[in-house]
């Protein structure tokens, strides 16, 4: 059983890491003047799409959790509909709390709140599919000796590891090198991303080390 | 004595910290007294006739003008051997091609076609080879330090006689053109500028470009005497890509082409002068003193013949500053007052005039005119200025007569002593060269043994500090180890010291207080090896790494980037923010942050916390968002720094007076006074909450009615200071002499109300109440001798209150009924309260120096303070019996936040950025008190350093008062489970701060560590701040980032380590003012014949207040020596 959800585990972060890498390269055939760098916003906005899409399509494929016993379609949607209102909340929480570190309020607000629903997308998102719209549930995982799967455990490191990559993100922006990028807060998306890649390197080296332990 | 032991401890470890600051500054930081003398054409530097009497002459000044005109070409960064002529290869070696060498062809050329006409020095730049610097040293003539001690800091515009400023005096059009220093240095003092940013060193044309631009067509315009371009493009270059860089090519190619540009156009009157500031090094850095950075290029052409000779095969070497007397007397200007450079003597002979003789009178007469105004100088300077060697310069005056009196004797009879006029220029030029190397010596020169020993000394110190503090909070700790290899150390260095005086070696005091430091150090580590070391591995004592210590460690580094140095106004807040968050994800993470119930899942391994969590979820979420906010908000009072170009101040830290709108300043002024009456109101309620209103001691009188007042006189002034310009004129003297008069009020009664304070610091109600009922009605039997500490903790509340009984019964001998105790009321924050007193009638007259909205800042701080403390406590677990521990989050936090006070009080650690107005508040105008207002500045400066260091202590004391917002229920000794139904609702008041007076042992070592953790804190960043300093002293921005950045550092922690003695000696008053106020009640009572039972009440208890309780279990320590009288007594 171990063995098998750390497969799939491996699996589901390899391919969160091909999306990601696939939102940088395929826009680039259909819309004009597309780049990184240039043109941060809409790569920021396919970026998480593409991630809540993979995210979305293979929880519901591989499944961690056991079904839920009811599957009426109202409670269904409910559920969808909650979980929407848990994203966007979570999105608003986010950009509240950039803007109390700083970012500043108006100005820029377009690319704080983007940044708001990339770190939702890589966060919440995960949250959402694993734990469902259970803030309890959520709350337990993120404490000591709350953690009860592997999946749970991997949902806390790749949770910690992009909030810690998008505080490390704020470093470059007072240095004095002059690139637009400094300003634009983008930065902090750039280094979320290779953080969430990182993260995923990180949990391949648990999930290895965790079979390791297991057999 | 563990007390004072504390406290000298503290005071040592201060001790050395300074010692290592004193000595690394005299390492790294000259300085040089600024004199504001001028000279000027009518006042001779000296006695004896002027040559050609040239006083008659129109234009002429000490000397006649040889050019009216000057074209000044100035390239940052001009090394030397970029214009060094290239030798044609001759000896048939291949030629070295670099990027930099042979691209000034042009330069090269004029030099061998007319080689009277131009002549290429190479000349030797003074360190600091800073721009800022160099550019003073070009126009002043002497030896720019980094803190030239003048009278005016707030600005850099150069105050000494200069260049520039005999220029304009004299009426010359000066036209600039180039880098925008020159606006800073010179303000206003051009007929036509144009100055282009040069903040961006990656932008190698902008400048450049905008020159050219304008360069030819106001050299045809001809409206202009003098005409200074100042390029950048070469430096620029070598920061970019290093001189090994093709672009360096191409640049010096196109600096060739201006050259040859100017040459074309230049008149006969002109004189061009090409030069560099100074050089660079192989990577294209400049400001320290290797030989690359120090040698730059000058060159000199005149359309007619100017040099008697041919130049000589190599290049000679001149100072730089020889430029300016040099310049001076060739255009009829009198060389600048504070000038020590020595005039290039050969550009003064007479070419056209044959006779040897009358060529080297004048070469004469121009050098002594130079040695009379340098004389002048010296004489002036070492009145002014004791740090010139008296030896040396006595050596220097009398060279200086002599040769004066023999170019006298020579004037009087010219005829044949050419060989004479010989000796008298040597003799001249040997005295310049003399003073030269003396100032040198005393002005401009770091010393690197020094440096290291500073640093090193701070970080050894550092050390001791994380050891001291980490040993201190180990149960095995006491404290006569501490002081007695001290004790040792200090006694041989003054003993050596003694010697030292007796013997007669001059020490520096500098050098004396390192060796006491080292000398005191050095037993002192060399004990903890030997006792702890041996026992436990010393890696055991040494905090365990966690994030805390990183996001310490990330702020270490920070101090060695530049662009984070001046980012830190905002790079603060973000740790402290990074930090609280930390905080409140570790309580929820350790379960303390949420009730349980939402956390237990049935499961195996889930260990619930061990107690109840004492505050609930909510509480501290909300604690963490509102620190989040007031943060945020302080934020809002932001002064940029001036590097970054795309940043503005806040328009909230001006004074209200510079408001236009009528109706805005009253609003800002409502809000002030608002923000005044909530810190009020705020204190007071907290005073109030727990219960230290209600006592009639002084201090308490005065927080009734003297803080009121003071708030009230500080808005008068207020009121006052921003309309001062509306009040009618007959009122103007009233409104003068009252705004001088208000903030010594205020500063009085802040004074009086410390000393009351100081006087009298137990704010404690004492109380004869009558009891309520419920009281007697505990009054259990028992007998039989206690057999167990369970029954000790029962018996002593029931001996108690047999004797209230009897007391009682004593007192009110009519009426038997009514129990009587005597209630001490807000025991439980005695201590706090102090402090909290202290610091709010500290923070009156930092408020009265600051601008009246900074008011806002003021109450934001003590709100965040108090949200902080309260988030800390929530996450300190309270260990009864001791040792107390402060923990690392909580000292960082604290630090953390008087760095982020300091900015958002609008303070910037650059000199320009420093609010003098505050030297004026309560002094009246035209004053002479410069010690005064230099104390009002550095308190306005370091207002956050000194309020957070005094408040140091609450950290400490903090969560023992949070312990009466928990729940009351507290776990009953096992023994009287019966006496715990009698009185299911009796619960026990928390003890709060009396369980440090508990344990006064583990009290003293905790405020001991508290103190080093404190100090290592501010330690480690002054210890970053000199090895930045120290290490980046080749960097671009060290004299105008880093150099005053530990400047302002090490004040900083001056005030703070002073400051936190303060705090921590208040605390230890109070706490000896219990114990005699104790001891006293003790007495008063056996006085009385009878016992009284003794009663604390802690908070909330104010709101109830007849309902008092008995002691609480652990009595016995409490009451230390009071009740141990009391027992004896007894049996």
């Amino acid at each position: 059983m171990k063995d098998t959800d750390i497969k799939r585990l491996l699996y589901v972060h390899l391919l969160c890491i091909f999306s990601i890498i696939l939102s940088i390269f395929i826009p680039s055939f259909f819309l004009e003047n597309f780049s990184v760098l240039e043109t941060h916003l809409t790569w920021l906005c396919i970026c998480s799409v593409s991630v809540t899409a993979v995210n979305l399509v293979l929880y519901l494929v591989v499944k961690p959790n056991a079904s839920s016993k009811r599957s009426s379609l109202s409670y269904k949607v409910t559920r969808f509909l909650k979980c929407c209102i848990y994203f966007l909340m979570s999105c608003f929480a986010f950009h509240v709390i950039f803007v109390l570190y700083g970012a500043p309020l108006i100005e820029l607000a377009l690319e704080t709140f983007l940044l708001a629903v990339t770190l939702s997308t890589f966060t919440t998102v995960p949250c959402l599919c694993l734990l469902g719209p259970n803030f309890k549930a959520w709350l337990r995982v993120f404490s000591r000796n709350g953690v009860t799967s592997i999946w749970e455990n991997s949902l806390q490191i790749t949770t910690v590891s992009s909030f810690l990559g998008t505080w490390l993100g704020a470093f470059p922006i007072p240095l004095d090198w002059g690139r637009p990028w400094q300003n634009k807060y983008s930065v902090w998306l750039m280094v979320l991303t290779e953080s969430a890649r990182e993260t995923i390197n990180q949990m391949k080296d648990h999930g290895v080390t965790s079979e390791w332990r297991f057999f | 004595m563990r007390k004072i032991s504390v406290l000298l401890f503290l005071a040592w470890v201060g001790f050395l910290f300074y010692a290592g600051i004193a000595l690394f500054t005299s390492g790294f930081l000259l300085t040089r007294l600024e004199l504001t003398n001028h000279s000027s054409c009518q006042e001779p530097p000296g006695p004896g006739s002027l040559p050609w009497g040239s006083r008659g002459e129109p234009g002429a000044c000490w000397m006649a003008s040889r050019f009216s005109r000057l074209v000044l070409v100035l390239i940052d960064a001009l090394r030397f051997d970029f214009a060094q002529p290239q030798l044609s290869h001759v000896s048939g070696e291949p030629p070295v091609s670099l990027p930099f060498l042979g691209k000034l062809g042009f330069l090269q050329r004029i030099l061998e076609i007319q080689p009277h006409h131009a002549r290429l020095y190479q000349s030797k730049v003074d360190p600091p080879t800073t721009t800022m610097q160099r550019l003073k040293a070009l126009t002043t003539g002497s030896l720019p330090t980094f803190i030239d001690a003048g009278s005016n800091f707030a600005s850099y515009a150069i105050a000494e006689d200069n260049l520039v400023k005999q220029l304009t005096s004299t009426g010359r059009r000066v036209v600039f053109m180039g880098d925008e220093t020159w606006n800073d240095l010179f303000p206003g003092a051009f007929s036509q500028a144009f100055f282009f940013p040069s903040f961006d060193v990656r932008d190698l044309h902008t400048v450049d470009n905008g020159i050219l631009e304008h360069l030819y067509p106001i050299m045809d315009s001809g409206e202009w005497d003098v005409l200074i371009t100042h390029f950048l493009g070469v430096d620029h270059c070598g920061h970019k890509h290093g001189p090994h860089h093709p672009e360096m090519a191409k640049k010096l190619s196109q600096m060739d082409q201006v050259i040859q540009g100017l040459v074309e156009r230049l008149e006969n009157d002109t004189l061009l002068v090409v030069t560099g500031d100074h050089g660079m090094t192989t990577s294209g850095n400049h400001g320290g003193d290797s030989e690359l950075e120090t040698s730059a290029a000058l060159f000199l052409y005149s359309p007619t013949a100017l040099f008697p000779s041919a130049p000589p095969e190599e290049p000679e070497v001149i100072p730089q500053i020889s430029l300016v007397p040099t310049l001076a007397l060739l255009l009829g200007l009198p060389i600048p007052f504070g000038n020590i450079g020595e005039v290039i003597a050969e550009v003064f002979s007479e070419v056209e005039d044959s006779q040897p003789h009358s060529s080297t009178l004048a070469q004469a007469s121009a050098l002594h005119l130079n040695a009379q105004q340098v004389s002048r100088f010296l004489h002036t300077y070492s009145t002014a200025a004791q740090d010139l060697q008296v030896k040396e310069l006595h050596r220097l005056q009398n060279l200086f007569s002599k040769a004066s009196a023999d170019y006298q004797r020579l004037l009087q009879s010219p005829q044949g002593a050419e060989a004479a006029l010989q000796t008298v220029i040597t003799e001249l030029q040997q005295f310049l060269r003399g003073v030269r190397a003396m100032c040198i010596e005393s002005w401009a020169r770091f010393s690197l043994v020094r440096m290291a020993g500073g640093a090193a000394l701070l970080a050894a110190t550092c050390f001791l500090c994380l050891l001291v503090s980490q040993w201190a909070a180990s149960p095995g700790f006491y404290f006569r180890p501490l002081l007695i290899p001290m004790a040792w150390g200090l006694t041989g260095a003054l003993v050596c010291a003694g010697l030292l005086a007796t013997t007669g070696l001059k020490l520096d005091s500098v050098v004396l207080g390192a060796m006491a430091a080292v000398g005191s150090l050095l037993p002192f580590l060399w004990k903890a090896w030997a006792s702890w070391g041996a026992k436990r591995p010393l890696a055991a004592l040494l905090p365990m790494p966690g994030p805390v210590l990183l996001l310490l460690l990330i702020r270490f580094a920070g101090f060695f980037s530049d662009s984070f140095v001046i980012a830190e106004a905002r790079a603060a807040p973000f740790l402290l923010i990074s930090l609280i968050l930390l905080l409140v994800a570790q309580l929820h993470w350790e379960g303390k942050l949420l009730p349980p119930k939402l956390l237990t899942i049935p499961r195996l391994g889930f260990l619930t916390p061990a107690g109840p969590p004492r505050h609930n979820g909510t509480h501290a979420l909300g604690l963490g968002v509102g620190l989040l906010l007031c943060i945020r908000l302080a934020g809002l009072f932001h002064r940029c720094p001036e590097e970054t170009p795309a940043c503005s101040s806040s328009p909230w830290l001006s004074p209200l007076a510079s408001m236009v709108g009528g109706r805005a300043k009253n609003v800002w002024y409502g809000a002030c006074v608002g923000a005044l009456a909530a810190l009020l109101a705020a204190v007071r309620l907290w005073l109030r909450r727990y219960g230290n209103l209600k006592s009639p001691e002084p201090p308490v009188l005065f927080v009734r009615w003297g803080l009121p007042l003071m708030g009230l006189g500080t808005a008068a002034y207020w009121a006052l200071a921003s309309g001062a310009d509306e009040a009618p004129p007959r009122l103007r003297a009233l409104v003068a002499g009252a705004s001088v008069m208000l903030p010594r009020a205020v500063a009085g009664l802040a004074a009086s109300g410390l000393m009351l304070l100081l006087w009298r610091p137990v704010m404690v109600l004492v109380k004869a109440a009558a009891g309520a009922p419920r009281t007697r009605t505990v009054l259990t039997p028992f007998s039989g001798p206690p057999t167990s500490q369970a029954d000790l903790d029962y018996v002593v509340p029931q001996i108690y209150r047999h004797m209230q009984e009897e007391f009682r019964g004593r007192l009110e001998r009519t009426k038997f009924q009514g129990p009587l105790t005597v209630a001490a009321y807000q025991l439980g924050s005695v201590y706090s309260a102090a402090m909290v007193t202290a610091l709010t009638l500290l923070a009156f007259p930092l408020l009265l120096l600051h601008a009246e909205r900074i008011s806002l800042v003021f109450l934001l701080l003590f709100l965040q303070s108090f949200l902080l403390l309260h988030l800390l406590a929530a996450g300190i677990p309270i260990t009864t019996p001791g040792p107390f521990t402060v923990p690392w989050q909580a000292v960082s936090a604290w630090a953390f936040m008087a760095t982020q006070t300091f900015y958002s009080t609008g303070h910037q650690p650059v000199f320009p950025a420093i609010h003098w107005h505050a030297a004026f508040v309560g002094v009246p105008e035209g004053h002479d008190f410069t010690w005064l207002s230099a104390l009002l500045v550095g308190t306005n400066t370091f207002a956050s350093h000194i309020l957070f260091a005094v408040g140091c202590p609450l950290l400490l004391l903090w969560p023992f008062l949070c312990e009466s917002q928990g729940p009351r229920k507290r776990r009953q000794p096992p023994g009287n489970e019966a006496e715990a139904r009698v009185r299911p609702e009796e619960e026990e008041e928390p003890l709060m701060e009396m369980r440090l007076r508990d344990a006064p042992h583990h009290f003293n070592a905790a405020l001991l560590q508290l103190g080093l953790k404190y100090l290592f804190v501010l330690g480690i960043q002054i210890l970053a701040c000199a090895l930045a300093a120290s290490i980046l002293r080749r960097h671009l921005m060290v004299w105008k980032v880093f150099a005053p950045k530990f400047i302002f550092e090490a004040m900083g922690f001056i005030v703070s380590s002073v400051g936190l003695c303060l705090g921590i000696a208040l605390v230890m008053r109070v706490d000896g003012a219990v114990s005699s106020w104790f001891r006293q009640l003790v007495l008063a009572q056996q006085r009385a014949g009878e016992h009284s039972s003794l009663v604390y009440t802690g908070a909330g208890s104010s709101a109830r207040e007849a309902q008092s309780h008995l002691l609480p279990p652990c009595s016995q320590d409490l009451l230390a020596s009071g009740t141990s009288l009391f027992y004896n007594s007894k049996s």
